[in-house]
């Protein structure tokens, strides 16, 4: 009798302790993810996380490795980051408590990751060794390694990997010039449709929003590679073949990012590679609806969420400026000079602000997009890429 | 050369040659640029790709933005392994 009274006195006193402090903990700071985003700071390998209903920093969180070109995805709960570095760590970050949860060297080199659609496999694309590694959400455990071996028989750096609805994941192989659209699954060995010679040097590519067309744009030559995900069978086509119209090619000392969701009114907005110009064609036939002049040769054309405007920025030198494009017109109407090295734009869920990190003035700029007027400045050391967990939701991203 | 200017060019060498080379320069879509990748690799050689590029590669040239003083000292730094 007492011993038994012992325990169940422990037991509840363990349990109402637990309870106790549990209760603590979630009443001290009940809150949700959905405001919050993270800045990357690629030189001191550390990221701050951020709040935009109030245009704030809550906490840094350092340990990160090499962040130059890092890329972020989002739990579907929206309370981890994935960040892939450039040194193949991959970190996941609790936003809440702003700890690193687990950490993975996964490669030599990665330069961007993708989630799937049910949230459970992460995919991280690797230049060294060239291939994609698919890991557990949950645990960061290696599930499958699929090295990118093309047809000429060597290792390829992987570009342009994103989330397919109903497949897996999609990716181009920057060296040997192919698409590969994986399937993978617990139940079989991971399946893989390959389209070889699909053009010169992918660099980059994009899914549109509602999954359908995957679009490669290639450095070796003007035109953009297009699978259309609904018919597979009918496999890659060029578009925009020949763009830049015979002009001579200019010097790229960035390469352009396509994952900015520039579609908007039935049009996609695309940054031309080597040229001043963002190019616009129609998502129903494909076909040049325009090439709009800019300032310089663009890096991000990246729409606002409700597609009204094109936000745009540019390469080195010129990465002190930003062009808003107006869709209904095709024009140009505004221009801004934040300041130098301005390497990121990311809109808040529904775009009234955006957010630009100018890398080399050491902070944020929040920029209303009605009244183009600045709103906020946030102190962050060499900030590169900023990610809001409105991405979370997404296909693409 | 004035220490300043040789802080902005290392600040470039990180941050934009960094966009292919990576930040440490540890390779990326670009080659790694650490001294013992570029062992063996003549002075000359390595100058002339920074001024003119390899235009069938994504390389580009940087001449007119740089100067050949510039370039020579960024390929000492360089040589004498300036990365992480």
């Amino acid at each position: 009798m007492k011993p038994s009274f012992g325990r169940w006195l422990t037991k509840s006193a363990t349990g109402l302790l637990l309870l106790t402090l549990l209760i603590a903990m979630g009443c001290a700071n009940p809150r949700g993810t959905g405001d919050l985003g993270l800045v990357i700071e690629r030189a001191s390998g550390s990221l701050q996380v951020v709040e935009n209903s109030n245009n704030v920093s809550l906490g840094g969180v350092t340990g990160l490795g090499d962040l130059s070109h890092a890329a972020a995805v989002f739990s579907r709960d929206g309370r981890y980051a994935f960040i892939c570095g450039r040194d193949g760590g991959l970190s996941k970050v609790d936003l809440l408590t702003r700890q690193v949860v687990k950490r993975v060297m996964q490669s030599g080199n990665s330069i961007g990751g993708a989630i799937s659609q049910d949230g459970r496999l992460l995919a991280v694309a690797n230049y060294s060794p060239g291939g994609v590694r698919i890991f557990d959400s949950e645990t960061l455990e290696m599930k499958w390694d699929i090295p990118a071996m093309g047809a000429d028989g060597k290792l390829s750096k992987v570009v342009g990997l994103a989330d397919v609805p109903g497949k897996s994941f999609i990716f181009s192989l920057f060296d040997a010039g192919e698409i590969w659209l994986l399937e993978v699954n617990e139940q079989k060995e991971p399946q893989i449709q390959k389209w070889r010679q699909v053009g010169a040097q992918p660099y980059d590519a994009l899914i549109t929003p509602d999954g359908r067309y995957y679009l490669a744009g290639l450095f070796g030559e003007d035109g953009i590679v297009l699978i259309d995900l609904w018919h597979p069978e009918q496999g890659p086509r060029r578009i925009l073949q020949g763009y830049g119209r015979g002009n001579e090619k200019l010097p790229v000392y960035k390469m352009p990012h396509l994952r900015g969701w520039a579609m908007a009114d039935q049009r996609i907005f695309l940054p031309s590679i080597g040229h001043h110009e963002v190019l616009v064609a129609d998502v129903n036939s494909w076909k040049e609806v325009a090439h709009i002049p800019v300032h310089s040769q663009p890096v991000f054309a990246m729409v606002r969420p409700d597609k009204r405007q094109v936000w745009v920025n540019f390469a080195f030198p010129d990465n002190d400026t930003i062009q808003v494009i107006d869709v209904p017109t095709l024009k140009v109407v505004k221009q801004l000079r934040p300041g130098k090295g301005i390497m990121h734009m990311e809109f808040t869920p529904k775009g009234e602000e955006v957010w630009l990190s100018l890398r080399d003035e050491n902070r944020i700029e929040v920029y209303r997009t009605d009244t183009f007027e600045r709103v906020s400045t946030l102190p962050a050391n060499a900030p590169s890429g900023i990610f809001f967990t409105s991405r979370a939701h997404k296909i693409g991203l | 050369m004035e220490e300043r200017h040789q802080q902005e060019l290392l600040h470039l060498l990180r941050q934009d040659c960094g966009s292919c080379h990576g930040l440490r320069l540890l390779g990326g879509l670009g080659p790694p640029l650490t001294a013992t990748a570029l062992q063996g690799k003549p002075k000359a050689y390595l100058e002339s790709i920074i001024m003119h590029g390899m235009p069938e590669q994504a390389m580009p040239p940087w001449k007119g933005i740089l100067s050949p003083e510039d370039v020579s000292w960024l390929v000492d730094r360089l040589l004498e392994g300036v990365a992480e």
